[in-house]
């Protein structure tokens, strides 16, 4: 396994009007590791993920994702980067295995979308507009979307969120299967039973700045990440 | 089963890259032009109200149509041409309009920006598809027009494209601003209700001559008269009527100019 950081933020700010969502914001991503983005509502992990996905420029510091300015970044570079956005990003009147088909067309290689549904148990509900599918359901099309392109940077803004325990369970087997192939894996997430179980590095953002970072063991100590994650967030809090 | 990610073999085959940027932009169009085609609610807006106009329209002798340059026409000769210029505006506006307001309310936009595809692939395919839906309804308009005894002036085949691209323009950056910008909701209102009006009395089916002398001077600079009347010239007499051409190209200058300003890819 290689450690070359696919994703390196350092000091990036963005401002929205007076508040200030990102301030300073410093982390990276590895290749073949699962990173887990933690933080309360508001903390600014989806602005700190869809910066790194080119989706919002900061407005200070620099952002690389597999050596590429995202917000520049050419088709070359979004091949290579899978998205789940954290609305799904999903168009209503189509069928989810016509729309994945139609999604990876983008690319020259793509990933076997029939495998892929097969394996996110879209297959069950393949008639079906995305319009009528169940949160859950639509959770496991954007996370098909994010991978249809065999990407080296996957960005998944909570992936599992709105999934019943069967279906996270084979989330979180594909999202480990998807770091061990190799790929980049940064995923947000309220769960702390998530990160605990998947990732392999943690970032916890809180108001817009690393409040803590590294393996969760470092992250956690001997009082476990819940306990952890609260001190954090209460003592930048305060 | 396997991971999608490897190969029979276990190993990760080479990433892919990007697709052509010509793959990449048709395959959009044509999943957009598809979505149009079936979209019920689009349909009824931009091909049946439409065609029911020009048959209805075409059955009685009010109200007036022809006038102006147009006195001497036979009705159904003025007819069509509008109805042509409504499917135009209807596609173009109304429903691009409501598809770019509900796109970014669901994420689509930011979803597919981030693809290869990219920001700039989207908007070149949403003109195609635009073409594309338009060039088919169109030809069922124009048979429909042909089958109630509609004669146009081949001379003005040629002025009459051109007035359906620039109007297309026109209309497509009027969209932008409009669906671009306001809520999904607000721009399902609007679109429908500016569609209502233009068609009621903007100069698409009914001349801007045939309206009181205050309101059809106001009525013949907008872009659904403008676009009503070169339609008329180029397919009534075979001839270009400048001053549309004139007012539907700085109506889709203009509105670009403020589209580029307004089109934000979130809701």
């Amino acid at each position: 396994m290689t450690l070359t950081p696919a994703l390196e933020m350092t000091g990036v700010s963005r401002r929205f009007g007076t508040t200030e969502a990102l301030r300073g914001l410093t982390w990276s991503a590895r290749a073949g590791e699962v990173t887990c983005v933690l933080g309360p509502n508001g903390a600014g992990k989806t602005t700190a993920m869809e910066i790194a996905t080119g989706l919002q420029r900061p407005d200070e510091g620099s952002v690389r994702v597999l050596g590429t300015d995202p917000w520049h970044a050419p088709a070359a570079h979004r091949a290579r980067v899978g998205v789940m956005l954290q609305d799904g990003g999903l168009p209503q009147s189509v069928r989810p295995v016509r729309l994945l088909e139609h999604l990876a067309r983008f690319w020259d290689r793509p990933a076997d979308v029939d495998a892929l549904v097969m394996r996110l148990g879209i297959d069950a509900y393949a008639g079906t507009t995305v319009r009528r599918l169940s949160g859950g359901q639509r959770q496991r099309v954007a996370l098909a979307a994010a991978l249809v392109g065999r990407p080296e940077v996957v960005f998944l803004d909570e992936p599992t969120a709105g999934l019943d325990p069967h279906a996270r369970r084979e989330v979180h087997a594909l999202v480990r299967e998807t770091a061990d192939s190799g790929v980049a894996t940064v995923v947000t997430t309220h769960s702390f039973e998530e990160a605990e179980r998947l990732a392999d590095r943690v970032v916890v953002i809180v108001a817009g700045r690393v409040a803590a970072a590294g393996t969760v063991a470092e992250v956690a100590g001997p009082q476990g990440l819940e306990t952890a994650y609260f001190a954090l967030a209460d003592g930048s809090a305060r | 089963m396997t991971m999608p990610t490897r190969d029979q073999h276990g190993s990760a085959p080479p990433h892919p890259g990007p697709a052509s940027a010509t793959v990449r932009v048709l395959a959009q169009a044509r999943f957009e032009a598809v979505g149009l085609l079936r979209h019920g609610e689009q349909l009824l807006v931009s091909m049946v109200l439409p065609l029911l106009a020009l048959v209805g329209l075409s059955m009685v002798s009010y109200p007036d149509l022809t006038v102006g340059p147009w006195a001497d026409a036979r009705r159904i000769d003025v007819l069509t041409p509008g109805v042509l210029a409504l499917v135009v505006m209807s596609t173009a506006f109304t429903g691009q309009a409501i598809l770019l307001a509900f796109e970014r309310r669901w994420g689509v936009l930011r979803l597919l920006g981030t693809t290869p595809l990219g920001r700039g692939g989207l908007l070149l395919a949403k003109a195609i598809s635009v073409v594309l839906v338009l060039v088919a309804q169109l030809a069922v308009v124009c048979a429909v027009g042909v089958a109630l005894g509609w004669r146009p002036e081949p001379i003005g085949l040629l002025p009459a494209v051109l007035a359906v691209v620039l109007g297309a323009g026109a209309f497509a950056s009027l969209a932008a601003c409009l669906g671009g910008a306001l809520r999904a909701e607000a721009v399902l209102a609007l679109a429908n209700l500016v569609w209502v009006l233009l068609t009621a009395v903007g100069g698409v089916l009914l001349p801007a001559h045939a309206l009181p002398a205050p309101l059809g001077t106001v009525v013949s600079v907008l872009p659904s008269a403008a676009l009503g009347d070169a339609m008329r010239g180029a397919l009534v007499d075979g001839t270009v009527v400048w001053t549309a051409f004139a007012v539907l190209l700085a109506w889709a200058l203009g509105a670009a100019l403020v589209a580029r300003r307004l089109l934000r890819w979130s809701d």
